[in-house]
C-alpha cells in the first residue's frame, strides 16, 4: 500500500480523528497542528499522543503509516504511575539482563502495533530518549529489545515514552504471548459454538416451514417459530458475528474494501429484513441462512487459526528453548565448583557444566567428558549424536548422556540457534509473490462484487421487487473471496512448518514455490554430495621420503582452514617445523618459507610457477595438491572424499520430480567424472571456479531454466545468489550469511530429497486451491445474479469452499511421510 | 398439536442452557488441547528410555 493512502481526506477531516481514524463525537473540539494544518482529534488521549509525536519531530509517521493505530482512549489514564514498579530490581529479574556494568537490556512486548510505520515511530521515538543505547522491534512477534544506561534513565521512563505516543509496552514473558493466543482461540471457539447451537435450532424451526403443505401448519405455530428463530439469531448476530463487523468497519474507515465488507452487509441486510417480517407478520424470513453462514465461515476461520498457531509454535519453541540460567565453573581445571548465572551473562571463554537432561545454553566445544546429544529440535535428527572432547555442541540441544564441561564459544545473538530463529522470522516477514497476486486479485474482486450486487439489486427491483433482497444477499454471500485469499497462505504456512520439523529451514517466503518449479538442480560436489572431509589417499614423491614430504607440506598448510590442508596436517608426523612469511593465494595455494626453503603447496600450475620450469605433463600418479620448491616439484598428494550414502537418493529424487541434476565442481576431471558416473549424473563440469559456475547458471537461466543451486553455502555464495532458489548445507557460516533461501539443518540429503517432492505437492495443492476458488466464483456468481441461488444455499456453497481449501492445505501436515521417489506424477 | 406452544419456547430455553454450559467448558480449558489427552492416555510414564515423541 502506498504511503499516505491512509491520510484522512480533506473533506472528511471534520468527521474523523486524524490520529486514530475514529469519528469525532459532536461537541468535541480538539485539534493538533500536523504538517502545517490543524487536524481534528476525537479525544484528549489522541490529542496528547499526536502532540507528543509532533513535539518529538516525528510527524513523518503520518505520511508513512498505512493503517490507523489503536485509539489510546482507554490506555492513558494513571498507567504512568504504575510504571515506576518496573524500576525495582526484583521486578526486573525475569526479563532484564545486564550486558555491562551500567547497561541493562529488557525484552518487551508492544501492543497496538498495526503497521510498519508504528515500528518506525516507536524505534525513532525511543532511540531519542536520553540514556537509551539501542532498540529493536520485531514486526511479526511484536517483541522489542531495549538497551539503556542506568546512570541516565530507567525502564519506567522508557515505558512512559512508549505510552506517550499511544502504544503499550509490557515486559515480554513467553507465557503472556501464549495466554494471548489461547484467549484468541477460546474466544473464536465460543463464538463458533454459539453460532452452531443457534444454527441447529433455527434449522429445526425452518425445516417444517419448507416442507409443510398448505394448511397443515397453523398461522400461530409459524409465528411462534419465527419469533423463536429471531430470539436465537440475536446472540449469533450480536456476539458470534462480531469479528466480521469489526473488520468490515476497519476496512471502511481505512477506505479499503476487504472481504468482510460484503459478508457484514449481507448478514445485516438479511437479519433486519427477517426481523421486520417477523414483526409485521408479512414476507419471508432468512434466519436459517444467516446463522448457518456465520457458523460455517467461523468454522473455516477457526481451523485456519489452529493451523496458523501450530505453524508458529515451532518458531516459538525454538526461541524459548535456551535455558535462562547456566552453571558457570568458577575455577575449572582445578575444581568443579559452579555458580548459577543467567545465560545472557555468559562470555566467550567461560566454562559451563551441563548435566544430563539439561539444555546447552550456548554454542561451545566440549572440554571434558563424553556424552550423547539430542539435536532433534534444531535438525530434526531424532537419534542422539555421540560427542567427545573437542567436539562442537549447539545451544538448544539437549544433553542425553553424562555431565560435560563446555567451553563457551558463541553467545547471545551469535549462536546458531538465534541465527536460525532470525532466518525463520525473515521468512515470516517476506510475503511470497503468489500470495501478493492473489491478495490483489481478491481486493479487486470484492469491489467488483459490490458493484455487481448493486446492479443486480437495481435490475430485480425493476422486475420483481419481492425478489431483490434474497437475490442480493445470495450474491453477496456466494461470492465472498475467502477461499481465494486463504488458498495460498494456508498451504505455505503448513508446508514451511513441516519442512522445519524435518530439518529443512525455509528462510525466504518464495523458496517453497520456486523450489517446486525448479527445472535444473545444480549440485556442488565437495561438502554437498561428499562428506566434505577428504582423507589423504596417496603420496607420490620425487626425491624425498613420504614422511619428509608430509612434514614440509604440513608446515606450509598448518594455518589453513581448507579441508585438504587439514587432511594433510592430520596425516603428517608429529614434529612440524615452523613456517615464515606465509602467503595465501585464494583458489591456488599457499607459499611459505620453511627451513630456509621457499615452498608452495597448491594446484599444479601454481606449484610449477615457483620453479619457472614447466613440465609438459603432470608426472604419473596425478594428485590434486602439489608440493614444490624453487628447483621443481617435490611431491603430489592424492585425496579421497567419500560420497555421502544418500547422495544417490537425492539424484534419483530430482529425476523422479522431473528435474535435471547437474554436477559442477572445482575438482579435476577424473574425480568429478567418477562421482558423476557413480551417481548417474549425465551433465557435469569439472575444474570450475565460482565465477565459472555463476556463468553456467546464467546461461541456463537465459534458456529459461529455473535453477536450484545446492551447495555448502560458504564457498559458492555468488552461485547461490545467482540461482533462483538455493539450498545450503548446515554450517555456522551458511546460517550467519543467510545467503541461501533454504538451509538443510539435518545435513541428510534424503531430507532434501523428500523436501523437493514435498514442495511440489505444496505447489500442486496451492494450484488446486486457487483453481477451486476461482472456478467456484465463476460458476456461482452468474447463477446467483440470475436468482437461482437461495441465501441458505449460497451460505453452504461459500463457506464450504473456504473449508475445503483449508482442509486441503491441512493434508500437507497430516501425511506421515512423503513417498520421496514416486510421490509426484501420480 | 397444542403441545408445540410449550415445546418451542422450551427448546429455546434449552439452547440457551446448553450455550451457557458450553461457554463454561471453553472458559475452563476443556477445548484448549484437543490432541494431547488422546496421546497421553497411551503413554507409559514408567518407561526408562526417554521418549522421542513430542512432549505435551
Amino acid at each position: 500500500m502506498s504511503s499516505g493512502s491512509i491520510a484522512v481526506a480533506a473533506g472528511a477531516a471534520d468527521k474523523l480523528c486524524y490520529h486514530c481514524g475514529l469519528p469525532v463525537p459532536s461537541g468535541v473540539n480538539l485539534s493538533v497542528q500536523i504538517g502545517g494544518e490543524a487536524r481534528a482529534m476525537c479525544c484528549a488521549g489522541c490529542e496528547a499522543v499526536a502532540g507528543a509525536i509532533v513535539t518529538a519531530g516525528l510527524d513523518g509517521y503520518y505520511e508513512r503509516r498505512d493503517r490507523f493505530p489503536d485509539s489510546p482512549r482507554e490506555a492513558l489514564p494513571d498507567m504512568v504511575q504504575d510504571l515506576r514498579v518496573f524500576d525495582r530490581p526484583e521486578v526486573q529479574a525475569g526479563f532484564v539482563t545486564a550486558p555491562s556494568e551500567h547497561e541493562r537490556e529488557a525484552s518487551l512486548i508492544l501492543e497496538g502495533i498495526t503497521c510498519p510505520a508504528c515500528i518506525w515511530l516507536n524505534e525513532t521515538h525511543v532511540a531519542k530518549q536520553p540514556g537509551v543505547t539501542a532498540i529493536n522491534i520485531n514486526y511479526t512477534t511484536r517483541r522489542a529489545r531495549v538497551r539503556w544506561d542506568t546512570r541516565s534513565t530507567g525502564l519506567s521512563a522508557i515505558l512512559a515514552a512508549i505510552h506517550a505516543i499511544g502504544y503499550r509496552a509490557y515486559p515480554y514473558d513467553p507465557k503472556s504471548l501464549e495466554a494471548a493466543q489461547k484467549r484468541e482461540a477460546r474466544n473464536l471457539l465460543t463464538r463458533l459454538a454459539i453460532a452452531g447451537l443457534g444454527m441447529m435450532q433455527v434449522m429445526m424451526y425452518a425445516v417444517p416451514t419448507y416442507f409443510a403443505e398448505d394448511g397443515t401448519m397453523t398461522r400461530d405455530i409459524e409465528d411462534l417459530m419465527r419469533w423463536a428463530s429471531l430470539l436465537l439469531t440475536v446472540p449469533v448476530m450480536l456476539y458470534s458475528a462480531m469479528p466480521f463487523y469489526r473488520s468490515a468497519l476497519r476496512d471502511m474507515l481505512a477506505r479499503r474494501v476487504g472481504m468482510d465488507v460484503p459478508v457484514a452487509l449481507a448478514i445485516i441486510a438479511a437479519f433486519i429484513a427477517s426481523a421486520w417480517a417477523t414483526w409485521t407478520g408479512e414476507g419471508e424470513v432468512y434466519f436459517d441462512s444467516v446463522v448457518m453462514f456465520v457458523f460455517l465461515l467461523l468454522g473455516a476461520r477457526y481451523i485456519e487459526l489452529r493451523a496458523r498457531q501450530k505453524a508458529a509454535a515451532h518458531l516459538e519453541v525454538l526461541s524459548r528453548t535456551v535455558p535462562a540460567t547456566a552453571n558457570r565453573l568458577l575455577n575449572f581445571p582445578l575444581c568443579l565448583n559452579t555458580e548459577t548465572v543467567t545465560a545472557g551473562s555468559l562470555g566467550v571463554h567461560d566454562q559451563v557444566l551441563v548435566r544430563p537432561g539439561e539444555t546447552f545454553p550456548v554454542d561451545g566445544r566440549i572440554e571434558q567428558g563424553d556424552t550423547d546429544v539430542d539435536e532433534s529440535l534444531l535438525s530434526g535428527e531424532s537419534r542422539p549424536l555421540a560427542k567427545k572432547e573437542g567436539d562442537r555442541v549447539v545451544g538448544g540441544s539437549v544433553n542425553r548422556g553424562h555431565p560435560v564441561v563446555v567451553q563457551v564459544e558463541r553467545v547471545g545473538e551469535h549462536t546458531t540457534l538465534s541465527a536460525i530463529v532470525r532466518l525463520m522470522e525473515r521468512a515470516a516477514h517476506s510475503r511470497p509473490r503468489l500470495q501478493e497476486i492473489t491478495d490483489r486479485v481478491a481486493a479487486h474482486f470484492v469491489t467488483a462484487v459490490l458493484a455487481v450486487a448493486a446492479a443486480t439489486a437495481l435490475f430485480w427491483y425493476l422486475r420483481d421487487a419481492q425478489q431483490v433482497l434474497p437475490i442480493v444477499v445470495a450474491v453477496l454471500i456466494v461470492t465472498c473471496p475467502c477461499a481465494l485469499s486463504m488458498a495460498t497462505p494456508m498451504a505455505l504456512a503448513v508446508a514451511t512448518s513441516r519442512a522445519a520439523k524435518q530439518g529443512l529451514l525455509v528462510t525466504r517466503g518464495h523458496a517453497i514455490e520456486t523450489l517446486a518449479r525448479a527445472t535444473h538442480f545444480v549440485l556442488d560436489k565437495t561438502g554437498t554430495l561428499t562428506e566434505g572431509r577428504p582423507v589423504l589417499r596417496n603420496v607420490t614423491v620425487t626425491a624425498l621420503s613420504r614422511q619428509e614430504a608430509l612434514r614440509l607440506a604440513a608446515a606450509v598448510e598448518r594455518g589453513s582452514e581448507h579441508p585438504l590442508a587439514r587432511a594433510i596436517c592430520e596425516a603428517a608426523p608429529a614434529s612440524v617445523p615452523p613456517a615464515e612469511s606465509v602467503r595465501n593465494f585464494p583458489g591456488h595455494g599457499i607459499e611459505a618459507l620453511v627451513e630456509w626453503r621457499r615452498l608452495r603447496v597448491g594446484n599444479f600450475d601454481f606449484a610449477c610457477e615457483l620453479s619457472q620450469r614447466n613440465p609438459q605433463e603432470p608426472p604419473q600418479g596425478a594428485g590434486t595438491v602439489w608440493l614444490a620448491e624453487e628447483n621443481g616439484l617435490l611431491a603430489a598428494f592424492g585425496f579421497h572424499d567419500a560420497l555421502r550414502a544418500d547422495a544417490v537418493r537425492l539424484v534419483q529424487a530430482i529425476r523422479a520430480n522431473g528435474g535435471q541434476p547437474i554436477l559442477l565442481s572445482g575438482d579435476n576431471q577424473t574425480i568429478v567424472r567418477q562421482a558423476a558416473e557413480t551417481l548417474g549424473i549425465r551433465e557435469w563440469r569439472a575444474e570450475m571456479s565460482p565465477e565459472d559456475k555463476q556463468d553456467y547458471v546464467k546461461r541456463l537461466q537465459a534458456q529459461g531454466a529455473v535453477v536450484a543451486m545446492i551447495g555448502d553455502g560458504v564457498n559458492d555464495a555468488p552461485v547461490l545468489a545467482q540461482a533462483q532458489v538455493s539450498v545450503a548445507m548446515m554450517s555456522g557460516a551458511a546460517l550467519a550469511q543467510g545467503a541461501a533461501d533454504m538451509v538443510l539443518l539435518s545435513g541428510r540429503l534424503t531430507d532434501l530429497a523428500e523436501g523437493i517432492a514435498y514442495t511440489r505437492r505444496t505447489l500442486s495443492i496451492v494450484r488446486q486451491n486457487l483453481a477451486w476458488a476461482i472456478g467456484y466464483n465463476v460458476i456461482a456468481l452468474p447463477l446467483a445474479v440470475a436468482g437461482y441461488v437461495t441465501p441458505w444455499f449460497a451460505g453452504i456453497g461459500m463457506a464450504g469452499s473456504s473449508m475445503l481449501v483449508v482442509l486441503n492445505a491441512m493434508r500437507l501436515a497430516s501425511e506421515r511421510r512423503v513417498r520421496p521417489l514416486i510421490a509426484v506424477g501420480d | 398439536m397444542d403441545i408445540l406452544y410449550l415445546l418451542i419456547p422450551l427448546s429455546v430455553v434449552l439452547v440457551f442452557l446448553i450455550g451457557i454450559v458450553f461457554w463454561w467448558a471453553v472458559r475452563s480449558g476443556q477445548f484448549d488441547d484437543l490432541e494431547g489427552p488422546a496421546h497421553r492416555i497411551l503413554e507409559d510414564d514408567d518407561r526408562a528410555e526417554p521418549d522421542k515423541r513430542e512432549k505435551r
